[in-house]
């Protein structure tokens, strides 16, 4: 009878109810996720495919019409950088001026010259000098085709300087492990699943308890024999189950509609996932134990989520962040459970490899929760 | 037979400031009692101590003879409370907020269904039960409230404003509810601001500042010396334009004071002064009344006269410690 976790069962009851009516929670549990994996998923590709580029080839001019067709040097570079699949020449312009324009108006991406002397350098053995212009307004397009060209470029002068039959002294054969085809959506979902499952454990534990501030029944429940525990418990519960029901529609759906592989164990992947839910329970009742209105609660729930979101390694790499975010990003929870999401889903990673992130989690959740039991006593006096 | 709630001494500080300062009464079994004062004198605290949710700093408090400094949860258990927010969850329906409460205080099954059906019955709310509490008027809000409170048998209730935004008719029915449950032998611990409901306590403590300054009966406050001193008698003057005739009045050197209700002023005054002394010295000061009663003091004057002493004695002894 006297258990500290009595009045569990209560609120337990009760708070199911409320999600069952709460709109607002079933859509931030069930509808927002499927929509930010088809966003994440299906529309946004990262590699840099299909470039529009637009050529000016001065090689080869015809003396008598001024018109160009390009010289068989310039057409054979022209081709490889057709091949390429990072290229997509949409357009061959004849004059400086209408090369930039098309670089102004943001029609092409990459622009190639190719001077008239392009052929008469080769063939004398010396450096032809091909300008390739980058638009420098999106950093990841302009590095990757930067580094296309420059590799067609060594391409060509190598092959060209071996006699025929000869091969490089040295070759790089690179082999891409765990997502061989690079594709976006191997990358993101883990990710996107770490991110998604944020919102139901902080924000909406957060929510259902500052409710309460607000309606005043939370003043009531601590006149009845309640136990804090109980409370807190009944509390959480309801939102643990919800978010354990999402995770399973997200993990079904990354691997089924996605096509995503899961190379390490499911069953590992959910248990540490309840440690990082562990920790977003706690900081959800951290918010909750401070904030007083529901508006409040979503300011500081953005305060948890935009770190993670971003320091967490889910967009931006955390290696090549300067240090004090680097820093800061051990930190963020989010963290752990990229690298254990990653590490599963993609690497197959075990409980051997990971263990020190859901010990982190683990250990955060439970400093975080001690810290809301105090503001919680504080409150009721 | 032990009194239902007793506070010895009751002090609660927060750091420095003394927001409950030794406040001691005795409520006995099935008695109404009202506990009154201004916004911010302590009522709220009180409360809090006397329900097990605030630690005493000194003294000691007793509900149904538990010590609620040792053993909160066993008063917790046989107390209800009902704050003036009703505390229902709007998204329940009437009979789901009653069976969350029905498990808050552990009852199971076969017993929770026939209490259930019985509060409802009794608080004729059998028509709504499927219905959100957020749908029911405020006075079918506060009646569902008070079965939520009572679900477990209390034998004593807390009722902090249980009236406030309630249309009369409600509350004529929810204080005739309370004498019947009275009646059966549970203690009411009520705070109000409407003087009529005060007079229909059966007992009255008025706190001020942290300190109670009255503690009685409706009537034995109304004795109390310093709202009807010695030498003193009161009388209702009824005239017109009151706001002018109470200037003039107050200059009658016979008068103590004068405050104005509605379209006449309550006058306390010497003694000797007979009804048509006092009229012919209206008349001689142009107030010419159309009617002059002779007025026992109701509560609002005792609780007003109180007020006034304990606030000039309060600046009094402030000014001296500057």
């Amino acid at each position: 009878m006297d258990s500290p976790f009595r009045g569990f069962r209560a609120i337990f009851y009760k708070e199911s109810l409320h999600l069952r009516r709460d709109s607002m929670a079933i859509m931030f549990a069930l509808l927002i996720p499927l929509v930010e994996m088809v966003i994440l998923g299906a529309a946004i590709d990262t590699n840099v495919r299909q470039v529009k580029t637009v050529v000016y080839d001065q090689s080869g001019i015809m003396e008598q019409t001024g018109e160009s067709h390009g010289s068989q040097q310039s057409r054979a570079l022209l081709d490889r950088f057709r091949n390429s699949d990072t290229f997509k020449v949409y357009k061959y312009v004849h004059s400086d001026k209408d090369l930039t324009e098309e670089m102004i108006a943001g029609r092409a991406k990459v622009a190639v010259k190719i001077p008239y002397d392009f052929d008469r350098e080769i063939l004398r053995g010396d450096s032809a000098q091909v300008m390739v212009l980058l638009d420098g307004s999106d950093s990841s397009v302009a590095g990757q085709t930067m580094n296309v060209a420059s590799a067609i470029g060594l391409d060509e002068s190598l092959r060209r300087m071996l006699p025929p039959g000869e091969k490089p002294a040295i070759e790089i054969r690179p082999k891409v492990m765990f997502n061989p085809d690079s594709r976006s959506p191997n990358f993101f979902l883990p990710g996107l699943m770490a991110v998604l499952l944020l919102f139901v454990t902080t924000m909406l534990t957060a929510f259902s308890i500052v409710r309460e501030k607000e309606r005043g029944t939370l003043e009531q429940l601590f006149v009845t024999p309640v136990r804090p525990l109980g409370l807190m418990m009944g509390k959480i519960m309801p939102y643990f189950g919800l978010a354990i029901v999402e995770l399973l529609m997200i993990l079904a759906f990354m691997r089924y509609a996605f096509g995503v592989p899961i190379h390490g164990s499911v069953l590992l992947l959910v248990g540490l996932s309840m440690c990082y839910m562990f920790t977003h329970l706690s900081l959800g009742m951290l918010i909750s134990s401070k904030a007083n209105s529901q508006n409040d609660a979503m300011q500081r729930s953005m305060g948890i989520m935009l770190p993670s979101i971003f320091l967490s390694g889910y967009i931006f790499p955390r290696d090549t962040m300067p240090l004090i975010f680097y820093a800061m990003s051990y930190f963020v929870p989010a963290t752990y459970m990229m690298n254990i999401a990653r590490g599963i889903i993609l690497r197959g990673a075990g409980l051997f490899e990971l263990w020190g992130n859901a010990a982190m989690l683990l250990g955060i959740g439970l400093a975080v929760l001690l810290l809301a039991a105090r503001n919680f006593k504080k409150m009721i006096v | 037979m032990s009194p239902a709630i007793v506070a010895q001494g009751l002090t609660r500080k927060f750091g420095d400031l003394t927001v409950v300062d030794k406040v001691s009464f005795e409520v006995q079994k099935g008695e109404v009692f009202g506990f009154l004062g201004p916004n911010g004198s302590g009522k709220t605290t009180v409360i809090k101590m006397l329900t097990g949710i605030l630690p005493v700093t000194e003294g000691k408090g007793f509900v149904d003879g538990i010590d609620v400094t040792e053993n909160p949860d066993e008063v917790k258990r046989r107390i209800g409370y009902m704050s003036q927010k009703f505390s229902l969850y709007d998204d329940l329906t009437v009979l789901e907020n009653l069976r969350f409460y029905a498990q808050v205080y552990g009852l199971r099954g076969a017993e929770m269904k026939n209490k259930i059906e019985e509060t409802m019955e009794r608080n004729a709310i059998v028509p709504y039960k499927d219905r959100l509490a957020a749908k029911l008027s405020g006075g079918w809000k506060q009646r569902l409230a008070l079965g939520c409170a009572m679900l477990h048998n209390p034998k004593i209730l807390y009722l902090d404003e249980p009236t406030a935004g309630i249309d009369p008719v409600a509350r004529r029915k929810l204080w005739d509810l309370l004498f019947d449950l009275s009646g059966q032998g549970i203690t009411f611990f009520v705070t109000t601001h409407y003087m009529d409901e005060a007079e229909r306590c059966s007992h009255l403590a008025y706190i001020y500042y942290g300190k109670l300054i009255a503690d009685g009966t409706p009537d034995s406050l109304r004795e109390i010396p310093d709202v009807s001193p010695p030498g003193t008698q009161r009388f209702e003057i009824a005239t017109k334009d009151v706001t002018s005739a109470l200037r003039k009045a107050r200059k009658l050197p016979f008068m103590r004071s004068a405050t104005i209700f509605g379209r006449s002023i309550h006058a306390l005054m010497d003694e000797k002064i007979t009804e048509q002394e006092l009229t012919s010295e209206l008349d001689k000061i142009g107030v010419h009344p159309d009617e002059i009663r002779p007025l026992m003091p109701d509560l609002e004057d005792v609780f007003v006269e109180l007020t006034y002493k304990h606030q000039a004695e309060r600046e009094a002894a402030n000014g001296q410690s500057v």
